[in-house]
């Protein structure tokens, strides 16, 4: 049987983009189309056997309680015993399918996207080494198998947010990348360290076991400290507020890999983290309250400024933290099926419009501001069809994918708490007002003589088609098979649609679309003169609430001011104490050498009174020396 | 009745005679003269402590003869000594011989 091999050699499924990472990275990258070839087969090969994964849980009955694990012993010294392994119950089938699914869909799509570049085999090489890590990642049994592959991610974002390496910006974009999130990564560590020092082991099902037990003889103190430096690490890898700041700008690298990594996948990784150590927060009220309120705040603040953004990469790029923001949410408030579900049809309607968007910079000869476009929809009637699908999608519209997951958000929240209930629909309002305004702004309106657009080559298209698809159907589909009784944390919840707080959501996003429409698609309410209005506000959303240039300002004061107070400390204090030794002595051997006068006598004068006072010494304060000779 | 004490008295005296003379002189020569009379003083004290402690053994005085001898070599080393010196830097004051100095 198929899924019965699949389920048995699920090692298989990193290990080849692995293989071919090396291969393509070694001797092929010289060979633009064998490279990509390789690629796109170990892609294919992975996304059957995830399938067959997936096939295998449903048929052999495996659920978050009783998942299928193997292990390999990796590192045994005392103290201390690691395995690699692969660990599948329904939450890493489901992640396995959706990455190496928008894999494929992303490397087919890079075929036109990237053609001519002079990389191309490099390129296919990070994207075979990124899919090898986000899948290793996956499948983890343990925190420390999870964290190496956790780094590499990080390492493959940072190559490919790099890409365009001879550009400066991209150069550091991705050290922003690189260097903001490893600030997460640090609290990460030490979670892992603490769960070691506590428990002395780090794998998945021992934890879920040793926990609860845990808490209910020592009480959640530490844990909660633990639970609060674990999630540093999904702050800074998902995007969370205030650890964002890299994702806009990782849109320095080309296209496909936004949609990839900076949409799909990756930044997930944070969430699906929590997820899969939800038996510790689960147990944690206060870690769990963090998660929600971190997650609510994201959306919130994410979805605020990109209604101002002019970027049609960075207006998805804080989209994209805006419904990571989202997924937390639902994590925090409890509901680890609405999470990854939304993750998944995220994935789908996400990747879509950044391959959309993608699109339209490819045609527009790299044409980012989307007041420059406009009127696309008679030139590139396939991209366009895939946008509205998209942004219908991510608005919440009815029956499209994020209906479904966004819903059960909302009715997580509102079952949880009403400010965070608030925020998740004021946040929904938004999303569907930005969205809409790329929508009508790029595609509609009046054509930019200067453009001169084509439509996307056929390689494009057709992962625009299948993810379209897949955007319309992802959310419906899964619903209707019961999604929560297989991906879920705790007992199977069959909580139905609540037509009031679906109903709200849905009216509110037509409302957003409207208002988007008369704002950008008829012209009949100024934007500008909106913007003049509240000039503030416009200007704090603008400019993204000023946070990078907070964070500069804090760069150079406070750490530059350490730094120089240091410099200060060393130059004077530690240096001036080691240069003060040597000058010590070297005054002192001055001083002392003027007792060599040259003279004899005063040198027998000196010998003969040093005599005096060791015989006087003798004679009167220990005469015992003597043995008793001069008593 | 002359004791041991007169004889160490006599000593002492003609050690500290020398002692003062080998701290305060000028002239090297006058400073082994000096140095004579220390080793001089010293041969008393054997003497007189061989004569008046140990009379059976002739220790003490064995010892000053070696001593004499040994004195009578310093003295020639150390007179030629001083005529290098002298044949070098026109000087055999000890205060002008300070040229080891810092």
């Amino acid at each position: 049987m198929f899924h019965e091999y699949a389920l048995q050699h699920a090692w298989l499924i990193p290990l080849l983009p692995a293989i071919a990472f090396v291969l393509i990275g070694l001797w092929l990258r010289r060979v633009p189309l064998l490279s990509a070839g390789l690629a796109l087969a170990v892609s294919i090969a992975a996304f059957l056997l995830a399938c067959g994964v997936g096939q295998a849980v449903i048929a052999q009955g495996i659920t978050v309680e009783q998942p299928f694990i193997q292990r390999v012993p990796w590192v045994a010294i005392s103290g201390l015993s690691l395995d690699m392994g692969v660990f599948i119950d329904p939450i890493t089938a489901m992640m396995l399918v959706v990455v190496t699914l928008v894999s494929l869909m992303v490397q087919i799509y890079s075929l036109g996207y990237m053609q001519g570049d002079p990389g191309f085999g490099r390129f296919y090489a990070y994207l075979s080494l990124f899919v090898a890590a986000m899948l290793g990642l996956v499948i983890s049994v343990n925190f420390i198998q999870l964290f190496v592959f956790w780094e590499l991610v990080g390492l493959s974002s940072y190559l490919l947010i790099g890409y365009y390496f001879y550009k400066i910006s991209a150069r550091e974009a991705a050290k922003k990348a690189f260097i903001t999130t490893r600030i997460g990564d640090f609290g990460l560590l030490l979670g892992i360290l603490f769960l070691q020092i506590l428990f002395g082991t780090l794998d998945f099902a021992q934890l879920g076991l040793a926990i609860p037990a845990y808490v209910q003889q020592s009480g959640t103190g530490l844990l909660t400290l633990v639970a609060l430096l674990i999630f540093l690490g999904p702050i800074g890898k998902s995007g969370q507020f205030p650890l964002h700041v890299w994702l806009p700008d990782a849109m320095e690298g080309p296209t496909p890999v936004s949609a990839l990594i900076h949409a799909a996948t990756m930044v997930v990784a944070g969430v699906y983290l929590v997820a899969r150590v939800f038996f510790l927060f689960d147990l944690l009220p206060v870690a769990l309250q963090t998660v929600a309120w971190t997650g609510a705040i994201t959306a919130f603040f994410a979805a605020s400024i990109a209604l101002t953004q002019r970027e049609i990469k960075r207006i998805l790029a804080y989209s994209t933290i805006s419904q990571l923001g989202y997924m937390m949410l639902a994590l925090g408030v409890g509901s680890v099926t609405a999470s990854m579900f939304h993750l998944m049809t995220h994935a789908f309607f996400k990747a879509l419009l950044f391959l959309a968007a993608g699109a339209v910079i490819h045609a527009l000869h790299d044409q980012n501001d989307i007041f420059a476009m406009g009127g696309l929809r008679h030139k590139m009637p396939v991209t366009f069809a895939a946008m509205t699908v998209g942004v219908l999608a991510i608005a919440g519209i009815p029956p499209f994918a994020g209906f479904f997951s966004k819903d059960e958000i909302l009715l997580a929240a509102a079952q949880a708490s009403w400010p965070l209930y608030l925020m998740a629909v004021v946040t929904s309002g938004l999303t569907a007002f930005y969205m809409a305004r790329l929508l009508f702004v790029v595609f509609f309106g009046p054509e930019k003589p200067d453009n001169h657009p084509h439509e996307a080559p056929l390689s494009m298209c057709i992962p625009l088609g299948v993810l379209g698809v897949l955007a319309i159907v992802g959310g419906f589909v899964p619903y209707t098979y019961h999604f929560g009784d297989w991906v879920r944390f705790g007992p199977a919840s069959h909580s139905g649609l609540d037509w009031a707080i679906a109903g709200t959501s849905t009216a509110l996003a037509l409302l957003s679309i409207g208002l988007a429409w008369l704002m950008y698609g008829s012209g009949r309410v100024s934007a500008e003169r909106l913007a003049w209005r509240f000039p503030g506000l416009y200007r704090l959303s603008y400019h993204k609430y000023y946070i990078d240039e907070l964070y500069q300002w804090l760069n150079q004061t406070v750490v530059g001011g350490i730094g120089r107070a240091l410099y200060w400390l060393d130059l004077y204090v530690i240096d001036g104490i080691v240069n003060g030794l040597g000058k010590l002595t070297l005054r002192l051997g001055d001083g002392l050498r003027k007792i060599q006068t040259g003279q004899v006598q005063q040198y027998g004068l000196v010998l003969f009174g040093a005599i005096l006072l060791v015989a006087a010494w003798l004679v009167w304060i220990e005469p015992a020396l003597m043995g008793g000779v001069l008593s | 009745m002359i004791g041991l004490v007169h004889y160490l008295t006599v000593g002492t005296l003609l050690f500290v005679i020398g002692l003062y003379g080998l701290l305060t002189k000028r002239n090297i020569v006058a400073v082994l003269m000096c140095i004579e009379l220390m080793l001089n003083a010293v041969n008393i004290n054997l003497i007189a402590f061989s004569r008046f402690i140990t009379p059976e053994l002739a220790t003490g005085q064995v010892f000053s003869l070696f001593t004499i001898t040994v004195a009578a070599c310093e003295v020639t080393v150390g007179l030629a000594l001083v005529f290098r010196v002298y044949h070098d830097r026109d000087t055999v004051l000890a205060d002008r011989l300070n040229w080891l100095r810092w």
